[in-house]
């Protein structure tokens, strides 16, 4: 903007001058932000010095001295040291989020599809899911699932067992694993004392909080790829049609490639979400990185660092995120539109 | 006549080719087999009254057992609030239900709409704390349930909003330093998970505050609602005055008029007004966050819910009592949904688009 288009005083008052103006504003505004820094660190200081608390991240390699209730591929016991325990978590964040976010993507793609289904019944049926899914609060399902497996589902010794092997009871999901790398053989899971031995199994916790992220995002990913769908024009799919391709075909090779162009933005948005609110495990005890973080600062009295590494390890996460998808945007992108 | 409509109808929607055939059959076949047990569990079969409560434990009549909310309702609508002056959360409820309604009522007009506003949360204060007019001092660890559920996401839009809109002009703004700062702002809450932010308000804010000095749990609880909802909300706001032709600003100029005023009177209130649906869905996203103080503690309506349950008759009625909370959330979070599509519709003719907002 011409700075002297609306200083209709300058000559009279140069403070009111615009350029003049800008630089006071700012300079109040970084002098507020100085001050109020200032302020509160010099309380923290205090606070942690009567507090006896030392800041840095020196606890990081000190005992942690809890026990973490799922450790999957990690090995970890109380003896390791706090830093060995975030690790922990942090895998925990990304064993669950990232199959929540394949799996509710193809949900939401099936659902996307279903609510523009010429057959009206599963159009009803697919909204009426996302409506219900779309206004109750993600906790409340998350408690909610995990009521129905922990109450529900019957003791390890009635388990049910849908597929041979597979059982389900109110101690979680057990199912068979690979004997071996180079065999066929499965190594079935047992019943022994009050649970299964031998295969593989899903805690409660991570089923509960697997099942409730999945279907609470799909249901977010379907409405947005039903609007992606509905973005493209409609002679787009007479003209395919009447080119001769069938209705998969259509789908796949005209609607479908222009459709993500409008999709993939909004859905990385959701996977960041997703990501995020896998944090809600510490709500039904499942040990992700907030859950840890949580405890360790409980335990330590480190409240800014553990969340200087929660929001470090977030930012982290979202920047990643945002990159592979932005990479796969312009793969998808308009050729020769500009980016 | 009408008999033939709803034949071609149903030939139209339901059998039109047989794949569509096909997907209806199966629909109604599984609806079949599920729709007649959900019947008998939740209402045949179910035990409404907590003076049965045995019944609940019967396991050779398998019926929900929503006598559990028959007998903690007060508790879940009020918190522990004393029973004597429970009438007023009770009023409270009913104001801010009325307000919300209100609001959507394009009759009534913005100046009028804010003096309402104003005056309502004013009163809703005194109702809850009391200490006036002869009423007597309720001190804010006794609110809860319902009424502390709409009360912190009320409070927390009606001050995140002002801030919002701030933190948005902020963004766009020439002066760089002020730029910078809502930007940093702005993205590094949207980047990290509410709970992260509540945690920092229960256990951080008092180490930065000096020695002696103490917020109350609730209103640091929702002083973090309000820094977050913020940054969420700018983003609408954002969104609204990008939507704003540069010629309005212009033509704001040329007229002579100043900043605060061009955005006052020209491109804030058009802005609003384009944002107003992604706006109701942000506050769908804040109202169903607000359960997240379940997990410090604070006696929001799904704690109250869970802590009904820990009582030894009602324990393992899990199933029953989160599928009320839900119903609960349901109740207010469809009929918004259903007003910002309906706005969705009205601003964008012909398209079915909605645009979802969550945290």
């Amino acid at each position: 903007m011409p700075a002297d288009t609306t200083g209709r005083n300058q000559s009279a008052r140069p403070i009111f001058h615009p350029r003049h103006r800008a630089v006071v504003y700012q300079a109040l505004l970084a002098a507020a932000v100085i001050l109020a820094a200032w302020y509160f660190i010099s309380n923290a200081v205090e606070n942690l010095l009567a507090r006896r608390i030392a800041s840095g991240f020196g606890f990081l390699s000190r005992e942690a001295g809890f026990e973490i209730g799922e450790t999957a591929l990690l090995t970890y016991s109380a003896s390791d040291s706090y830093l060995r325990a975030l690790a922990v978590g942090l895998f925990n964040t990304f064993r669950v989020a990232l199959p929540a976010i394949l799996i509710s993507s193809l949900i939401g793609m099936a659902l996307g599809l279903a609510r523009l289904a010429p057959n009206w019944l599963l159009a009803k049926l697919a909204s009426a899911y996302v409506e219900v899914m779309r206004n109750v609060p993600l906790v409340v399902q998350l408690f909610f699932w995990y009521a129905v497996i922990t109450e529900s589902l019957p003791a390890p010794a009635d388990a049910l067992s849908p597929l041979p092997g597979v059982f389900l009871s109110n101690r979680g999901f057990a199912y068979p694993t690979l004997a071996g790398q180079f065999t066929l053989a499965l190594d079935y899971p047992a019943l022994s004392g009050f649970g299964f031995t031998g295969g593989g199994s899903l805690s409660p916790e991570f089923a509960a909080l697997f099942l409730g992220l999945t279907l609470y995002t799909a249901a977010f990913i379907g409405e947005i790829v039903r609007a992606g769908i509905l973005s493209v024009d409609r002679g787009q799919f007479e003209a395919a049609r009447s080119l001769g391709l069938s209705g998969r075909q259509v789908m796949r090779f005209v609607i479908l490639p222009q459709a993500l162009r409008v999709i993939v933005p909004p859905v990385t948005s959701q996977y960041l979400n997703c990501t995020k609110n896998s944090s809600l495990a510490v709500a039904i005890g499942y040990p992700d990185l907030v859950a840890i973080v949580n405890t360790t600062i409980n335990q330590t009295g480190q409240a800014i660092e553990g969340l200087a590494i929660i929001m470090l390890v977030y930012l982290a996460i979202s920047l990643g995120i945002s990159s592979l998808m932005n990479w796969y945007n312009a793969r998808i992108a308009l050729r020769g539109a500009q980016s | 006549m009408k008999a033939k409509i709803t034949l071609n109808w149903t030939s139209a929607n339901l059998f039109s080719n047989w794949p569509n055939t096909f997907t209806t059959l199966v629909i109604v076949y599984l609806a079949w087999q599920l729709i007649f047990p959900l019947i008998n569990w939740a209402l045949v079969n179910a035990v409404w009254s907590p003076s049965n409560a045995s019944l609940c434990r019967d396991t050779a009549r398998p019926g929900a057992c929503w006598a559990f909310v028959a007998d903690k309702y007060r508790f879940i609508l009020f918190g522990t609030f004393p029973a004597d002056q429970q009438w007023r959360p009770a009023i409270v409820i009913v104001s801010l239900l009325a307000l919300y309604a209100l609001s959507a009522w394009p009759i009534v007009r913005r100046a009028q709409l804010i003096a309402i506003w104003i005056v309502g949360l004013a009163t809703i204060g005194l109702l809850m704390w009391g200490g006036l007019f002869g009423l007597s001092y309720v001190e804010n660890e006794r609110w809860g349930g319902l009424t502390l559920t709409l009360l912190l996401s009320t409070f927390g839009i009606a001050f995140a909003f002002p801030l919002s809109i701030l933190l948005a002009l902020g963004r766009r703004s020439e002066l760089r330093l002020i730029r910078w700062f809502s930007i940093g702002y702005i993205e590094l809450i949207r980047g990290v998970p509410l709970i992260s932010v509540l945690f920092m308000a229960s256990v951080m804010l008092p180490l930065f505050l000096p020695a002696g000095v103490s917020i109350d749990k609730l209103l640091r609880a929702q002083l973090a609602m309000i820094l977050f909802a913020a940054a969420y909300l700018a983003e609408v706001v954002r969104g609204g005055l990008q939507a704003i032709p540069r010629q309005q600003e212009e033509a704001a100029l040329a007229l002579g008029h100043g900043y605060w005023q061009r955005i006052w009177y020209v491109t804030l209130p058009q802005a609003l007004r384009i944002a107003i649906p992604p706006l109701v869905n942000t506050f769908i996203g804040f109202f169903k966050d607000t359960s997240l103080v379940v997990i410090i503690g604070l006696f929001d309506f799904l704690t109250t819910i869970k802590i009904a349950l820990t009582e030894p008759r009602w324990t393992g009625f899990g199933v029953e009592a989160y599928m009320f909370a839900a119903l609960g959330y349901f109740f207010f979070c469809y009929p918004m949904s259903r007003y910002s599509q309906r706005l969705e519709r009205k601003a964008a003719p012909g398209r079915g688009i909605s645009t979802t907002t969550e945290f």
